[in-house]
């Protein structure tokens, strides 16, 4: 066990070196918010909820190592109103149809703005033009949710061994693309059992023909708060590395 | 603008609010008689559109979304037809009672809202009342036992939604074949704790309505239409408005077809477009464009039917039924009493399905093999509801055809405004009488845009007089305060 501690709202907590604030913060159980993250993949930095303040400078708490002594502000009025903002960008971005989206009650993007108290989107609706791929006989891929966080390119890339995702473009023609032929899903090599397939946070990967079987009121974010779900998942310990 | 050139023209326009309400334009002609009634719906909604390209399954989830009183319609109608592009044609007993328990519901909420808190200002008070006393507050006023009756009837509809779908508004129910949730003893226990009450609510409904009707004389000939009617029944010719064979009549009663399978609805009906409203003009194909307009709703089917399976309303049915010596009732205000026969009868099928053991199965879903085409057709609350769908190989919707309840009473309601007008508008005068009785014949239809347009009885409105030349020579608008001013 590590003697060193970084400080967290001013609770003192323990790591060992390799963690990142993230990591730290995750085994002592205090939540910083993220999107793009996910405990065993390798961290990514580019949703930009995880934002806490290090000795008067804002940084991605998933991608900077824990180092002795740091004093970090995370939950202030301050950057939880950042995040907000960050969050309802994410939403305007895209075409976030939550009434109709079977992923509402398991969405993660949702969670969050709840989470944060978000109200309204704010600022004007971008409703970019993206593709539906529905040719996999048991995935679907919904472009209008996707927030590029990469999750699905990593877990693709280091826990499936494949390379089926990519992001694509720059600015707003950015999107997530298919590494195939085709620019088809169903000319990839994704199976219906890769964590590829399971792990969007917003459904923007789905399974086909299933969908809002889950009565509300059992649904994960009925049950347990954004905060309360990351903080108790099951981490991804045995991953496997497609180099190993 | 008219084509013809000799009609004058005048125009009720509404000037607020941005959704869910209409326009009506009179078409006069030279000797001020209102020769042609256009009643537009100038919202657009677009739902057949932007569904396509849509994964099957969220259908019905996506669609319910068309309103926010009858929700439940939409969705299930649409999970009818979902099954069937699943390929399931026939649901587990326990996911057929449940959906007719949520229908249920759905249909005694609605009806509910829409007499209480709709329409009896107008009914009680009268429709030349003073506007400011004649809303639900007034009504609560004046007559608190039966406002709260009306407040209490309606939650109970919701609570039935909610135990079911999760949300009194927009929950989640069906899933392709099935139902996503069994209901539990507790939830059953529940309504059931408040069900004799409800019935009681509901027979009171009944005569209130009944009474209204039957000791006003000058109710019977308002807005009154000699119209065909369409509505679904089941097998045996009963009431029935989860599933079943269409029944279309004539107004002396004889019957154009009988025991039709929706799924053949394009071979029967035909709908045509006009260029100065949004809403499609159903007709039947049999009697063609001119003749073949239709009612559908409470009125269709409690006409329609040859008997209700419950007691209660079986017993009020008859009572419709002698009003009518027999025959059909053509009354457009008799919309409101078969509603609540309709009511009633709700009551008491959901009295009936929560004591039946197998409403608590377990058993949810059914498989089958995929299909291209899925119709599903329901009688909703404000008549018979038409969705269809189409699918792509990789299960996105190809096309989408909707036929909703208030688009089949189009016609009607136009026929209804041309009656109305004729006997209240006074030379070249819009007065406030006209604008008053115009309201109540639209709203005996309960359109899906009366709640957005008279809840708190504020509809926004502004009448303009046009003559033969094009010179407005009247105008009248009333604020959603309820004042009246003329404002040419």
């Amino acid at each position: 066990m590590s003697n060193k501690t970084i400080t967290i709202d001013d609770i003192e907590v323990p790591f060992e070196e390799g963690q990142t604030i993230m990591d730290a913060a995750l085994a002592a159980e205090i939540y910083i918010p993220h999107l793009c993250h996910k405990p065993g993949l390798s961290p990514h930095g580019s949703c930009k909820l995880c934002t806490v303040d290090v000795d008067g400078r804002a940084v991605s708490a998933c991608t900077l190592p824990a180092a002795e002594g740091q004093r970090i502000d995370n939950n202030t009025p301050a950057l939880n109103e950042v995040r907000k903002t960050i969050t309802q960008m994410l939403f305007i971005e895209g075409n976030h149809l939550c009434p109709s989206c079977e992923k509402s009650g398991d969405c993660t993007l949702q969670a969050m703005a709840y989470h944060l108290g978000m109200l309204d989107g704010h600022f004007p609706q971008f409703y970019p033009q993206r593709e539906l791929d529905a040719s996999h006989p048991t995935l679907v891929l919904d472009r209008d949710r996707c927030i590029l966080c990469e999750l699905c390119v990593r877990a693709s890339r280091e826990y499936d061994g494949k390379d089926v995702f990519a992001i694509s473009g720059r600015n707003t023609n950015r999107q997530l693309i298919v590494n195939s032929a085709t620019g088809r899903l169903a000319d990839s090599d994704i199976e219906t059992d890769d964590m590829a397939a399971h792990i969007c946070p917003v459904g923007a990967i789905l399974i086909k023909d299933h969908g809002y079987e889950i009565p509300i009121g059992r649904r994960t974010f009925d049950l347990h708060s954004v905060a309360e779900s990351d903080l108790g998942e099951i981490k991804l310990s045995n991953v496997r590395h497609h180099d190993e | 603008m008219s084509n013809n050139k000799n009609l004058r023209r005048i125009a009720v326009d509404p000037v607020t609010r941005v959704e869910g309400h209409g326009k009506i334009t009179l078409l006069l002609d030279e000797q001020n008689h209102v020769r042609e009634a256009r009643f537009h719906i100038v919202e657009f909604r677009g739902f057949e559109k932007f569904i396509q390209g849509r994964p099957y399954w969220e259908v019905p989830y996506f669609v319910q979304r068309l309103c926010g009183i009858c929700p439940v319609s939409h969705h299930l109608a649409a999970a009818k037809a979902v099954d069937q592009l699943v390929g399931v044609d026939a649901l587990t007993p326990t996911s057929t009672k449940l959906r007719k328990l949520l229908h249920f519901g759905q249909t005694l909420q609605s009806h509910a809202l829409h007499f209480f808190h709709l329409s009896s200002p107008d009914l009680l008070f009268g429709f030349g009342s003073n506007l400011e006393h004649r809303n639900i507050v007034g009504v609560i006023e004046d007559f608190p036992d039966l406002a709260l009756k009306g407040v209490r009837l309606r939650k109970f509809g919701q609570q039935v939604i909610e135990v079911i779908s999760g949300k009194r508004i927009h929950g989640a129910a069906t899933v392709p074949g099935g139902m996503n949730k069994a209901l539990t003893i507790e939830e059953r226990d529940r309504l059931l704790a408040d069900i004799n009450d409800v019935l009681i609510w509901a027979q009171d409904a009944v005569a209130l309505n009944e009474k209204i009707h039957t000791e006003h004389p000058e109710n019977h000939g308002f807005a009154r239409l000699n119209s065909n009617y369409l509505s679904m029944v089941g097998a045996d010719g009963k009431l029935e408005l989860y599933h079943g064979g269409l029944r279309a009549s004539r107004p002396d009663g004889s019957k154009i077809f009988d025991q039709y399978d929706y799924r053949g609805y394009t071979h029967i009906i035909r709908e045509e477009v006009r260029s100065w409203s949004y809403m499609k003009f159903p007709y039947l194909t049999e009697l063609g464009r001119e003749n073949g307009w239709y009612r559908v709703g409470p009125l269709a089917r409690i006409n329609n039917c040859d008997y209700i399976s419950t007691a209660l309303a079986e017993a009020a049915r008859k009572r419709f039924v002698a009003f009518g010596n027999g025959g059909f009732v053509h009354d457009t205000l008799a919309y409101h009493w078969a509603r609540m026969i309709e009511v009633l009868h709700s009551a008491e099928s959901i009295h009936e399905l929560l004591l039946d053991p197998e409403i608590l199965g377990t058993d949810l879903v059914v498989k089958g093999e995929k299909r291209e085409e899925g119709i599903g057709v329901i009688e909703a609350p404000r008549g018979t509801l038409f969705h269809h769908y189409t699918v792509n190989e990789d299960g996105t919707i190809k096309k989408a055809n909707l036929i909703v309840s208030t688009t089949s009473n189009n016609q009607a309601m136009n026929e209804s405004v041309r009656s109305v007008a004729n006997e209240y508008l006074d030379g070249n005068e819009i007065t406030e009488g006209l604008l008053n009785h115009l309201e109540v014949a639209i709203r005996a239809y309960d359109p899906c845009l009366s709640c957005a347009t008279h809840a708190l009885g504020k509809m926004p409105l502004e009448i303009e007089l046009i003559d033969a030349a094009g010179e407005a020579i009247d105008r009248m608008s009333k604020a959603s305060n309820g004042s009246i001013k003329r404002t040419l």
